[in-house]
């Protein structure tokens, strides 16, 4: 029986279910253990697995990080806990140039078979440097795997399937989501989801919307709004921004013909701008609008609240889009 | 060479050839690098012999063996063929790299050869994390982990080095100080009197070791190395040396002098070794050109296998992103996207 329960018990069941199943997997990170996550997604593990695997670390990001990589050279199957991806740019280095490089440099004898994994994106008034949307920048790196849950059941499928996976995978949660509820098959029901495949999370006809992460309950919300306007969004959600599902993509495009990107992070260079790169591509005949994104305005976060509202994603800005690409 | 039994000491003999072949493996590769044979960067190891020969003659085959980018003795020392070296540095299918690494990035699996890092200091929490394996699994091997005096002034040897203390993990933190970090003397960039001095931070124990001394190298790390196998702890060494060329092919290294480098040169830890095993009736001369003139044979034969090796094939390309084949390029194959049994598991080493 399906059972509601919340984004971060999801997690919570994933990791504890990863951690029973493989002994190469240990969880590491800042205040997952004696704290019991600084977040409580690792609630309860250290008491039930040890701290031999369950591992707190001194705030050194670059440092346990790597630790991870070595870890996973030489078999384990690291699951690193960022407090935030946020703190993740402290380990850039360990994360784009040393995790995903090995297997090529090595000549394919060192794959890394390592999850990082913590809360991504905007949250609430926290600034500019607690605030990025890292996906982009993690994206650019060949090598690496990324996916982005938005609700507790991908959460679960999508984690487990990421510490399963011989490669680095970023397993971007998200912030606001934590406390969200969604039903999730019952734990001794095996859940994987696989990486690299889109779910569509609403069917419709008019207009496709293309989110990710906490852009699909923002999506989903307008997409209600939008049918008492008579029209129909169908909601894609990426799940995986690396590998990217294009067929997903361009069989929901090929059906309603106009797209709208609603993306967490910033423009320039952002998630947005390759999947309507390919989307022209491929599929340019389809296309009856331009394609229109909604991403944060191109401005480090500000604190101020109605400041931070202005620079994200917002439901009159996606219903602004969809009705200019309907021509509404 | 064979797996040592505990209180063997690997023959001294053996030893300095391996020492004359890292030598006559440099010199070449410095002749190939001018003939335009090798490209990008090649930084040589040429007068630092007795340090990386000396610890490997100090721990077993199935110890961890972790360095920087001045790597090739380091996997020379390790056992890796002088062939798959030398193609390696060609760009060559047949490289211990398959011809994608290069000079800075040479990795062989099979003996316990984990890189090759560019990145100065960066490699330093991977030895760590090598480690924390060790640890985890209970076993008694230990990781060492090779870098410059360059590295001690990064965030990430820092880090790594409180990590280590902080959970008590089997490596030893090997510092090849040959006093300059590229062109910047270890008085200019660091504010210690001594770099041994690094560890007494993390309550590590630390020593100095004379790098050009094959024997003495070899036996404070013997002895580091049986500590830790009876109790996991990391540990510090300041190894003195001196490297005889410019930091790499393109360094004429102006920032030192002619004096210092002939100092350095009367001290070889080549000719050390020699004198030492001649004195004791060891080693003839005519046994030692003996030795030196296979070491060159093997280099030269080194370079002409390099040379007749394939290059990596185009349609390759792909194969080496993701750990389960072909990456996504362009409109994925959703057949090949199946997640399927890896070719590498990463399995226990």
């Amino acid at each position: 029986m399906m059972r509601e329960i919340t984004y971060r018990q999801a997690l919570n069941e994933a990791l504890a279910e990863e951690l029973e199943r493989d002994p190469n997997v240990f969880l590491m990170g800042e205040e997952v253990a004696e704290y019991q996550g600084a977040y409580k997604v690792s609630h309860g593990l250290l008491q039930r697995f040890g701290p031999r695997r369950i591992v707190d670390t001194p705030i050194s990001e670059n440092g346990f990080a790597g630790l991870g990589v070595g870890a996973a050279m030489v078999g384990l199957r690291p699951i690193i806990e960022f407090m935030t991806f946020s703190f993740s740019l402290v380990a850039f280095d360990q994360v784009v140039n040393n995790a995903p490089n090995m297997f090529t440099m090595s000549g394919g004898q060192f794959n890394i078979p390592i999850t990082f994994r913590g809360p991504n994106g905007p949250a609430h008034q926290l600034g500019a440097t607690h605030s990025h949307a890292t996906e982009p920048l993690y994206a650019n790196a060949p090598g690496l795997k990324i996916c982005t849950p938005a609700t507790p059941r991908d959460a679960k499928g999508l984690l487990k399937t990421a510490v399963r996976d011989n490669n680095p995978v970023l397993v971007l949660e998200a912030e606001l989501l934590y406390s969200s509820k969604g039903m999730v098959e019952p734990p001794d029901e095996e859940l994987l989801i696989p990486l690299g495949k889109a779910e569509v999370k609403r069917e419709g006809n008019d207009v496709s919307v293309i989110c990710y992460a906490q852009t699909v309950p923002l999506a989903l919300k307008v997409a209600a709004q939008l049918e008492e306007e008579d029209i129909s969004a169908e909601i894609v959600d990426l799940r995986s921004i690396k590998p990217l599902d294009e067929r997903a993509i361009f069989d929901s495009v090929a059906k309603t013909h106009r797209v709208v990107i609603v993306e967490q992070d910033r423009p320039f260079c952002g998630v947005g701008a390759e999947v309507c790169y390919r989307i022209q591509k491929n599929i340019f005949d389809e296309l009856d609008a331009p394609i229109i994104r909604v991403s944060q305005e191109d401005v480090p976060m500000p604190y101020n609240e109605r400041l931070e509202k202005a620079v994200l994603p917002n439901a009159d800005k996606i219903i602004a889009a969809v009705k200019k690409v309907c021509y509404a | 060479m064979t797996a040592m039994q505990p209180g063997e000491q690997r023959d001294e003999v053996e030893m300095l050839s391996l020492m004359l072949l890292i030598r006559r493996f440099e010199e070449r590769a410095s002749q190939q690098y001018q003939a335009q044979k090798i490209g990008g960067f090649c930084h040589l190891y040429i007068g630092q012999e007795a340090v990386v020969t000396g610890a490997v003659a100090a721990v077993r085959d199935d110890d961890y063996i972790i360095t920087a980018y001045r790597d090739h003795a380091h996997a020379l020392a390790r056992g890796t063929s002088a062939n798959a070296c030398m193609a390696e540095l060609f760009g060559k299918e047949t490289g211990c790299s398959r011809g994608l690494g290069g000079s800075m990035h040479f990795f062989d699996r099979q003996h316990h050869m984990y890189g090759g890092h560019a990145i100065v200091g960066a490699h330093v929490p991977l030895a760590v994390g090598m480690a924390f394996a060790i640890k985890y699994r209970g076993e008694d091997r230990v990781t060492l982990c090779f870098f410059g005096d360059g590295a001690i002034n990064q965030g990430s040897f820092h880090e790594a080095l409180n990590l280590a203390a902080l959970y008590k993990l089997p490596i030893v933190f090997i510092c090849e100080n040959n006093l300059f970090a590229m062109g910047t003397s270890v008085k200019r960039s660091t504010s210690l009197k001594q770099i041994v001095d690094r560890a007494e931070g993390y309550d590590i124990p630390g020593e100095i070791v004379d790098g050009m001394n094959f024997r003495e190298v070899r036996d404070k790390i013997a002895e580091i190395v049986d500590s830790i196998r009876k109790e996991p702890h990391p540990a510090f060494l300041e190894v003195r040396t001196y490297r005889y060329r410019g930091h790499s092919m393109s360094d004429p290294a102006s920032y030192r002098t002619k004096q210092e480098l002939e100092k350095y040169r009367l001290d070889d830890p080549i000719t050390r070794l020699r004198a030492q095993l001649t004195r004791e009736g060891k080693l003839t001369n005519e046994q030692f050109d003996s030795l030196d003139k296979r070491a060159k044979e093997t280099v030269l034969a080194a370079v002409k296998f390099a040379e007749k090796s394939p290059e990596p094939p185009l349609d390759k390309l792909y194969d080496y992103t993701y750990a389960n084949g072909a990456a996504e390029a362009g409109v994925p194959d959703t057949s090949k996207r199946e997640e399927s049994a890896p070719k590498d598991s990463g399995a226990t080493a």
